[in-house]
């Protein structure tokens, strides 16, 4: 492997695996946000008592979320200076804006929240959940901003070998911000839901902590529910956009090789190649992609063949990504009526079958996140900045391929043992629940 | 007229003493962690003190690189390339830290705690040592080729810039003790306060030593000082560090230490600033190097970002200041633990 493949392999490694982390935080962070405002209007021990729980998960999950997303801020200029040259004009200032205007609010907040809870009052500790969440969620959006900026670049102007910053609102609000925005909210808040629901419904079912467990399970089912709902319409729109906006890699999202009219869409397929669908059985609804996309059944749709081979994304992964994707999303939906229908008949803790479908259903979203990143930044391919600059033309030019696998391998071994401690310290909190309810006379049994 | 460019200059300055002030005592709590707190229960304690603050501290830093990569995209490009596996360690002692911060509390096995106290120590003295080299390194500028810089690891490994590194360890360590002195009492308090005398006399001394190095090596440092009303700064430098001495050693409260070593570390960035300016990045090989009239971004780009910098920082200075207000109270072995 060259310099530019290990820098896109520690890119994609590294960022993949921080990306984990915020997904649980800002979904974790909405809920806690309720939650507080119910335990701060009702001023209600049991929801106390959750919002406490779940905001201990949440500061283990921020603090690896923390550590390694230092690393991505650093890693533009790092490994991919040519980039950071060409693009500094109008990608520093969203990674600015986020720091002064979501990630100092969501740091000191949680801080304070975390460190220094019994010194806040009833309303100050509330208002400090609220402010968290909010800095999450707007610290997301001005990543989502210069994300969509490297896929569908707008407000801007080549002068020489830089793109200057014409116009910053066009190249803010670019045509992809506000699809990939919403559609990746509602992705992260159904993870910080699944995670609640998941975890709910394994006390349920050991009979542990029901009162706390009940709550979170309701809460959480749901938000779960909503969002995975909004998931399905907000990823639609989006599609529609790429459809727009990213031609060709609509074509690989979608395996569609040749350009069609009234074309169906692939809901089964084993993975196509460069050279064409893999000649094997498929399940495909007729003229459903032409409908989805122009509201007209018999609409044309381009394929890869109307473009040039050499911007052609890679075809197998594009696809493959984007139909795991959908497909779990409607695992998760399914599972979550199923729950919300238990619910409504009074058997959510009879129906034991579906408890343990919750706790496996909980990594769901998050996996789909991941695939859904994938075919975002795969479908992108072969572009850094999408029909501007080409990934292999952004890289370092003096870092060297030896100096990369260094990293790439600390990068591994350190993320590795982060994962583990996260996981045991995540598993330890599960373990040890939410705090015993403090019954009013508990002084007077103590001797 | 001062141009956007200057005024970015200006605010990638104030961005610095920012971090180099608040996260810089986190830092210097971490590094001196081992010694002032002889038991794990007097480390969570020395812990505690930077708990609530730490992590909006460190986002100073983040807000640096941002605006950085902004402002001056071809420094934020060349500098991050050229200190690549440099750059790589500082990240992986800012993960060991903000993991150390939050992981430490969860078990309270005394190895467990152990192993946390030497992931802190060691993740606050790595991104201490290596921003003084860093910093070092850019001050006395690198040689460029094209705009890249060329002398790979070992050119970074020069006498002066680890010189520069090690005064950064102890002016950390002074605002870090300092910090305790603020935040802590009884026994704890007293080692603070001599360990900060230390500290207090280690960087004077390298800060001496640095200076007159400086005149060796790096000469173009001195260039700008030609002009007499640039020396009101090393001159408030002086006052300020010799304002440091006298609180860690005759002072009347707690709070003169942290105040006097803050204000020495304004005072050191801003002889810095000065002393470089227009040059962001020296070149050594004898070009004007990167400065705010080569490197900056757009005047369209400089103009959106002072506007969103206008609106966000009052608000960020106005609920730090808030958090700080409540949270400067001495910590006592009594106080509630985290969560």
């Amino acid at each position: 492997m060259d310099a530019v493949d290990l820098a896109r392999l520690q890119f994609a490694f590294t960022v993949a695996f921080h990306f984990i982390f915020p997904a649980i935080t800002i979904g974790l962070g909405f809920l806690i946000a309720i939650a507080e405002t119910i335990r701060w209007r009702r001023n209600d021990e049991a929801w106390d008592r959750l919002a406490r729980f779940w905001t201990r998960v949440f500061a283990l999950t921020f603090a690896v979320g923390v550590a390694t997303g230092v690393v991505m801020e650093f890693q533009f200029g790092t490994n991919w200076s040519r980039y950071s040259t060409f693009v500094g004009d109008i990608f520093g200032s969203p990674l600015a804006a986020e720091a002064i205007l979501a990630f100092f609010l969501e740091s000191t907040f949680l801080g304070i929240l975390l460190w220094g809870r019994d010194r806040l009052s009833s309303r100050l500790r509330w208002f400090s959940a609220l402010m968290v969440s909010a800095g999450a969620a707007l610290s997301g959006l001005w990543i989502i901003i210069a994300n969509s900026w490297m896929q569908t670049p707008a407000g801007y102007e080549i002068q020489g070998d830089r793109a200057v910053l014409t116009d910053f609102l066009a190249a803010a609000l670019n045509p992809s911000t506000l699809p990939r925005y919403l559609h990746t909210i509602a992705a992260a808040v159904a993870v910080g839901a699944f995670v609640m629901v998941g975890i709910a419904a394994w006390y349920l079912l050991r009979r542990r902590h029901a009162d706390v467990a009940l709550r979170s399970l309701k809460l959480g089912l749901a938000v779960a529910l909503l969002s995975s709902a909004g998931m399905f319409l907000t990823g639609d729109s989006h599609a529609r956009q790429v459809a727009d906006t990213q031609p060709v890699k609509f074509a690989a999202m979608n395996g569609l090789f040749e350009t069609d009219d009234g074309v169906p869409m692939i809901i089964f397929a084993f993975p196509p190649s460069e050279d064409g669908p893999a000649d094997l059985p498929e399940l495909a609804i007729p003229n459903l992609l032409s409908l989805l996309t122009r509201f007209d059944a018999n609409a044309t749709i381009e394929g890869l063949d109307a473009y040039p081979r050499d911007v052609w994304p890679p075809v197998g992964a594009t696809f493959t990504t984007y139909h795991l994707m959908v497909g779990l999303g409607a695992l998760m939906l399914l599972v979550m009526l199923l729950a919300v229908l238990a619910w409504w008949r009074g058997r959510l803790e009879r129906w034991r079958w579906l408890l343990l479908a919750l706790i496996v259903v909980t990594p769901a979203p998050l996996i789909a996140v991941q695939l859904g990143w994938a075919t975002a930044e795969i479908g992108r391919q072969p572009w850094i900045v999408y029909g501007l600059m080409r990934t292999v033309d952004g890289v370092s030019p003096i870092v060297s391929a030896p100096e990369v696998l260094v990293s790439l391998v600390g990068f591994g071994v350190v993320y590795l043992v982060l994962a583990v401690l996260w996981l045991f310290l995540v598993r330890r909190a599960v373990l040890t629940g939410p705090e015993p309810a403090r019954t009013a006379n508990a002084a007077e049994v103590l001797p | 007229m001062i141009a956007l460019a200057d005024i970015w200059y200006l605010v990638i300055g104030a961005l610095l003493v920012g971090y180099a002030v608040l996260d810089g005592f986190d830092l210097g709590v971490g590094m001196l962690a081992p010694l002032v707190g002889r038991t794990p229960a007097e480390r969570g304690l020395l812990m505690r003190t930077i708990g609530p603050v730490w992590d909006g501290n460190e986002v100073w830093l983040l807000t640096l690189g941002g605006a950085l990569f902004a402002a001056f995209p071809l420094v934020y490009a060349t500098v991050f390339s050229g200190f690549y596996l440099a750059l790589m360690l500082l990240l992986l002692g800012l993960i060991m830290r903000a993991v150390a911060m939050e992981f430490r509390h969860q078990v309270e096995t005394a190895r467990w705690l152990r192993a946390w106290d030497a992931v802190w120590w060691l993740g606050s003295l790595l991104p201490a040592l290596l921003l003084g080299v860093a910093l070092g390194n850019v001050a006395r500028g690198l040689p460029l080729e094209g705009g890249q810089y060329v002398g790979g690891l070992l050119g970074l490994l020069n006498p002066f810039s680890l010189l520069v590194g090690l005064t950064g360890v102890a002016m950390f360590a002074m605002q870090g003790a300092s910090w305790l002195v603020l935040r802590t009492g009884g026994e704890v308090q007293a080692r603070a306060r001599r360990l900060g005398r230390y500290a207090w006399a280690a960087f004077a001394a390298l800060w001496v030593l640095v200076t007159l190095y400086a005149v060796v090596d790096a000469p173009s440092l001195w260039s700008n000082y030609g002009q007499p009303v640039l020396w009101l700064a090393p001159a408030g430098f002086v006052a300020a560090l010799g304002l440091t001495g006298w609180a860690l050693w005759r002072g009347t409260s707690d709070r003169q230490p942290i105040v006097a070593s803050s204000l020495t570390i304004i005072a050191l960035i801003s002889v810095l600033g000065q002393a470089l300016y227009p040059a962001l990045l020296p070149d050594r090989n004898g070009s004007a190097g990167l400065t705010v009239l080569n490197a900056a971004s757009s005047q369209t780009s400089l103009t959106v970002m002072l506007v969103i910098a206008l609106i966000g920082m009052p608000l960020v200075l106005g609920y730090t200041a808030f958090v700080y207000r409540r949270f400067t109270h001495k910590v006592e072995e009594a106080d509630s633990a985290y969560g």
